[in-house]
């Protein structure tokens, strides 16, 4: 395979998990937004607009946190190069550009939610459509890795598509749980407290996991807990451990296929050192901050050595 | 209907009597319920943009991706009928081979007198450092599409051939999908031959040109100039169909003598570039210095016999309009046989007579510059005004020699499909031509391309033209 298709592989399924992360914490805000009163409801978008990453360029458009103005700024307003709308433009223009690596079915999934979602987003979204609209965004990536996981080969390519899904994965929950924690957690004598548990659920909701940590903790909530199933319990997707624990295998099939391991694979097996037998008591005590700090760092030092190993770039 | 009977018509004699070849396919749409087809009709745009299958317009912002219309009633040639154009079609072809390989040696044809030398001199598709080299197999025009008018039952006119990098291939095995998704019943009773294994046998036939120093199972790749070019479509469509790599120039290099692509596991030699890209954009070293799409080098390595090129370098010579005036004596030249398929009458403006009589008929006649394409540039006499024929008799008065004068053409029309029924619109043919050391293949149909505006005789997609369905009926 060539280099360039590899890259756009990786960045293909890298761009449809941030717009699929983004569409869940819009969703988890959303409904947030619903059960408070206004002005939490503003500091509850400020923290949505935060844990996405686009504080920065939200503010130097807008003075103030309305609903309609955040999420309309996250699903599709112009300048803003992270919004759904331009997230998944660069789904399709690096599906486009890795066309003959990637079968028919997945394709057309792709370019069909692209009309889609290009079509719902060409106008501004009022609060009747902003639930639906969202939900279409969701469908649109379950539709994705539907035909990905039923009609792709399973050659090099599906592991960088792979690979790129698990890194970006990792990356947004790293983030998420590091800006949640700040938020909620001003001083380390919180920790434990269950000061605001509402908030707890919604960093549940914007992952997809209030239902399976539910049913795993009888509705213990508290930040501890979530802590440890959103970092530690590998049976959950959208979970540090098991997000390494899939990029370990796709990294490992990338150098079976290939006859060589690589940078990626040492810096793969320096990561699970430093996670395998970890607990979370370990980690507060180290602190979480620091942990998470460093967690990103070497996730995204693997993305960096997949490129070179794989001469992704001239 | 406005002047039905001064054109021929694919579907119906002047009588209104069906002809041969539309016999079934009429007896079936008799039958048909013409709000379903209606129903059809639209949701044969929403197919296309489901799967992609789109051109980029030149000039327009941001490469806005853009539809050919596509019209469901098919364009269908009897078995006759195209055992006869593919004849005239191989004949013209082993012609263009020839006189390519002629071009770049002796010149076999100046030296005879029967071609000017000085329309080499002037033509900027002409490459100087092709000459003396005979590429892999001998062959320049690997693929090849040849535009085909019609203006009577057997009168059928080259307009034009497309020896550079003809495009178009993929509308043609997409409509058929198209249409066998949206009438599989219509297959089943029509004998149509099958197109679909076009990628393949491009694939076969690329493999044969392969150079000698290739495997047995040469690697060949698509190069494009990228995705937003008007075709990017296109080539990757191939690219996928055929399980070749689809490379841009900035994933080649030459590495130890051969032309390499950068791949996952390191730099691996190519045998054959299928190129979609124009000879300035192959090479900076050779022909374009701050070129960004070419491969430095690679011209080396194609003189040196160990890559093989497709199209050959040098061979948009076939394209110019003033050599496609002198087809008719390069079809003799290099065959010994009267041209199977005349070209349309020509003049060309360099030739003061010609010029003279150009110049007091502008009204009538459809005018070319000679190194055109895609509808470009051009003035068709009947359909201009008074003022845009005057501003067009300026520009030839200056430049006489960079155009060329046809009549205006009846050209044969189809029926397409409108809200209120059937109606005629003008169509022409591109068929594709594979040519390898051993073969010429045509694949039993082609691209036809129809004006969708009534009366209107231009067929271009960038002039507003849709296109059909081509079948060829089995015998």
């Amino acid at each position: 395979m060539l280099g360039r298709t590899a890259n756009g592989l990786f960045w293909m399924f890298r761009y449809l998990e941030r717009a699929e992360n983004t569409a869940r914490l819009l969703d988890a805000g959303l409904r947030m937004a619903l059960t408070r009163d206004l002005v939490t409801a503003e500091e509850e978008w400020r923290s949505v607009i935060a844990t996405s990453g686009q504080k920065a360029s939200y503010e130097a458009k807008h003075a103030s946190y309305t609903g309609m103005q955040a999420w309309n700024f996250m699903l599709r307003e112009k300048g803003n190069p992270a919004s759904i709308l331009s997230m998944f433009g660069l789904v399709r223009q690096n599906a486009r550009l890795a066309r003959n690596a990637i079968s028919g079915e997945l394709w057309e999934a792709i370019n069909e939610n692209w009309l889609v979602v290009e079509e719902q987003l060409s106008k501004p979204v009022g609060e009747n459509r902003v639930l639906d609209t969202v939900a279409t965004i969701r469908r649109a990536g379950t539709l994705a890795h539907g035909a990905m996981s039923g009609s792709m080969l399973r050659d090099e390519g599906f592991h960088f598509a792979r690979a790129g899904t698990f890194i970006e994965r990792a990356d947004s929950i790293a983030r998420i749980l590091d800006i949640k924690y700040y938020l909620l957690l001003p001083s380390l004598s919180y920790v434990g407290s269950s000061l605001d548990t509402g908030q707890w659920d919604t960093v549940l909701r914007s992952v997809s996991g209030d239902r399976a940590y539910r049913w795993l903790h009888a509705g213990q909530i508290d930040a501890r807990g979530i802590c440890e199933f959103l970092i530690l319990d590998d049976r959950f997707p959208r979970s540090l451990a098991f997000c390494h624990s899939a990029l370990r295998e796709n990294l490992a099939a990338l150098a079976r296929l290939h006859g060589a391991e690589g940078e990626s694979n040492a810096l793969m097996r320096d990561a699970d050192t430093r996670l395998n037998d970890l607990s979370i008591d370990e980690i507060f005590e180290q602190g979480l901050h620091q942990f998470l700090i460093d967690f990103t760092k070497s996730n995204s030092a693997i993305g960096e050595a997949i490129a070179t190993d794989y001469r992704f770039l001239a | 209907m406005n002047g039905a009977a001064e054109f021929f018509d694919e579907m119906r004699q002047p009588d209104g009597t069906v002809r041969p070849p539309y016999a079934d396919y009429c007896k079936w749409y008799d039958g048909q319920d013409q709000r379903l087809l209606r129903r059809k009709h639209s949701e044969a745009e929403t197919n296309f943009r489901k799967t992609g299958i789109t051109f980029n317009v030149y000039g327009e912002d941001e490469a806005e991706e853009r539809l050919i219309p596509f019209d469901m009633v098919p364009r269908i040639i009897g078995a006759g009928e195209w055992r006869r154009l593919t004849r005239g079609i191989e004949q013209r072809v082993s012609a263009l081979n020839a006189f390519m390989h002629d071009l770049y040696h002796r010149q076999e044809i100046v030296r005879a007198g029967r071609l000017p030398e000085r329309l080499l001199r002037h033509n900027d598709a002409w490459l100087p450092n092709m000459v003396g080299f005979t590429p892999p197999g001998g062959v320049y025009t690997h693929i090849v599409g040849i535009d085909l008018v019609r203006t009577g039952p057997d009168e059928f006119y080259v307009l034009e051939d497309n020896a550079r990098t003809p495009s178009g291939v993929s509308y043609m095995l997409e409509n058929r999908e198209t249409m066998m998704a949206m009438f599989p019943e219509l297959f089943l009773r029509c004998p149509v031959e099958s197109v679909s294994d076009y990628p393949r046998r491009l694939a076969k036939s690329l493999a044969a040109s392969a150079p000698q120093c290739s495997g047995d199972r040469p690697v060949v790749a698509v190069l494009t100039p990228g995705i937003y070019n008007s075709a990017y479509f296109e080539h990757a469509f191939l690219a996928d169909q055929m399980g070749a790599e689809l490379v841009e120039g900035s994933d080649l290099r030459v590495v130890d003598g051969r032309v390499a692509m950068r791949t996952t596991s390191g730099y691996k030699a190519v045998d054959v570039i299928y190129r979609r890209v124009d000879d300035e954009y192959l090479d900076p070293l050779t022909f374009s210095p701050d070129s960004v799409l070419g491969v430095p080098g690679i011209m080396d390595v194609y003189r040196s016999g160990k890559v093989t090129i497709a199209n050959a370098p040098g061979t948009g010579v076939c394209d110019d309009k003033a050599i496609y005036s002198f087809m008719p004596e390069i079809v003799e030249f290099y065959t010994g046989e009267k041209p199977l398929l005349p070209n349309v009458e020509t003049w060309r403006c360099a030739d003061p007579d010609s010029l003279k009589y150009v110049l007091d008929n502008l009204g009538e006649l459809v005018v070319k510059e000679v190194h055109g394409s895609g509808g470009y540039g051009m003035l068709v006499g009947p359909a201009s005004t008074k003022k845009e024929i005057e501003e067009f008799r300026a520009k030839l008065v200056e430049r006489p020699g960079n155009y060329i004068a046809q009549p205006t053409l009846s050209l044969s029309t189809c029926p397409i499909f409108t809200k209120k029924g059937l109606a005629p619109r003008h169509v022409d043919l591109r068929p594709y031509v594979l040519v390898s050391p051993d073969k010429v293949d045509i694949t039993p149909g082609g691209l036809t391309r129809v004006a969708l505006k009534d009366g209107s005789l231009v067929v271009n997609s960038s002039q507003g033209g849709g296109t059909k369905d081509t079948w060829v009926l089995k015998d």
